[in-house]
């Protein structure tokens, strides 16, 4: 089956829960094999992406409709000291505590970071996947990687590790 | 390039989506600047917190198992196999489409073979006109000797330009034969190194766009300019012979008309993205 762990890894960061992000990707295949008349493209890869995704929002607004409008405190979560050291711990961060600081960033952030970062798209098919001008593409990527690195600063004071 | 330009063109630098002029620039201001080098550093960390394998979530195999069962049935139900298993009739539609885009790709091979050609032609010229010694027919580092030379000996008129100023002095011009015509081959020099620019008129009319690529050890960059196709080999380095390539785009005639300030040549004044 091809794409499935591609679908299954972006609904699972959009969803933020296992069980949820397997019925969501089920739907979706489901419904990619419904609509495959209407495919006429060459990358099936990003056809099929497009789908998972629309069918995770879809499922949020009717689920848990009071997530989607995350409101984030841009100010509050700024990285403020940009020193050498911050970054060392930062990039030694354990996986689990980057992993929640995603899933506390806006789903919109969240998704352009996946397809980059763990897909590899460009920015031109990931354009196409969430249907929004390349800029926008680029100026997600970069508030959401601001905000991450804020996020990750803050939980880091907490701990006591900065 | 200043910290401003840097800031909005960090993110597209980091994902490699800048052009080759844009990436040298960003390249350039980098080097100099140790609050943007931090900036990059930064941009670059978000990145690799993300990009570790434990950041990947595998679908489980049950998941797998539980689609072809719901399909299956659907299957059942309405006689259709998966998508990615469509047989028969229902083939037809999506095969001729796989057909227009086997055309497209074997389009794109053959372009690709053509491309391939060039770049051993070229750098087969590069390397016989240094072994041999003969570099130029017309040895000049003046631009108003070497350009009327080329009169009534090709078709078209090669721009030529100074850039004696920036390190990289005229050594002089030649014919050669590339693709089975006749070509300019303009001769410059950075320190002990020789630069071929090959110049002729692009069989398709391109916008500016350019390629960057190591063959045995030369390097090469090809672009499209007004209505020309140029080809810039050398044993110089990279970034060098990138810099060559963005003065000689920067100091053409066609920039020259109206926009001196555009130094990066780039026809679109928008972001750099490719």
């Amino acid at each position: 089956m091809p794409h499935l762990d591609a679908a299954y890894n972006l609904a699972r960061w959009l969803a933020r829960d296992e069980h949820d992000a397997q019925d969501i990707v089920q739907e979706a295949f489901l419904r990619a094999f419904k609509f495959f008349d209407g495919f006429h493209g060459e990358n099936s890869r990003s056809w099929l992406l497009s789908i998972v995704r629309n069918a995770t929002f879809t499922w949020l607004q009717k689920n848990r409709k009071s997530e989607i409008l995350t409101v984030f405190d841009e100010e509050t979560h700024r990285l403020d000291e940009e020193s050498a050291d911050t970054r060392d711990s930062i990039q030694q961060a354990d996986h689990l505590l980057v992993r929640q600081a995603m899933e506390n960033l806006p789903a919109e952030f969240r998704e352009v970071m996946i397809l980059r970062e763990l897909e590899g798209l460009s920015y031109k098919e990931i354009a196409e996947i969430i249907g929004t001008p390349v800029g926008t593409v680029m100026s997600r990527l970069a508030r959401g990687r601001k905000q991450l690195l804020g996020a990750l600063a803050a939980s880091l004071k907490q701990e006591g590790t900065l | 390039m200043n910290c401003a330009e840097f800031s909005s063109l960090k993110h597209a630098h980091a994902d490699g989506e800048l052009d080759l002029i844009r990436s040298l620039e960003v390249e350039e201001h980098l080097s100099a600047c140790p609050g943007c080098s931090g900036e990059r550093d930064n941009v670059q960390i978000a990145k690799t917190v993300i990009k570790t394998p434990g950041m990947y979530f595998q679908a489980p195999h049950h998941l797998k198992a539980r689609i072809r069962g719901e399909l299956g049935l659907e299957g059942a139900r309405t006689n259709r196999a998966p998508w990615w298993r469509l047989t028969g009739l229902r083939l037809a539609i999506p095969a001729a489409c796989a057909l227009v885009a086997v055309a497209l790709v074997l389009l794109g091979l053959t372009w690709n073979s053509r491309e391939k050609q060039l770049v051993r032609e070229v750098v087969a010229s590069h390397v016989r006109s240094m072994m041999v010694d003969h570099k130029t027919d017309v040895a000049s580092s003046d631009q108003h000797t070497v350009k009327p030379w080329f009169i009534g000996k090709l078709d078209f008129a090669p721009p030529v330009v100074d850039l004696a100023g920036r390190g990289y002095p005229l050594a002089g011009g030649r014919l050669d034969y590339v693709q089975n015509r006749p070509v300019a081959a303009l001769v410059y020099q950075r320190r002990k190194h020789f630069i071929n620019l090959f110049v002729w008129p692009a069989p398709y009319d391109a916008a500016f766009s350019e390629r960057i690529a190591e063959v045995d050890g030369f390097n090469l960059v090809r672009w499209t300019r007004a209505g020309m196709e140029f080809w810039a080999v050398s044993d110089l380095n990279k970034s060098e012979l990138g810099e060559f390539a963005r003065l000689v785009v920067g100091n053409d005639p066609v920039e020259a008309d109206g926009n001196q300030e555009n130094k990066g040549g780039n026809t679109n004044p928008g972001t750099g993205l490719k």
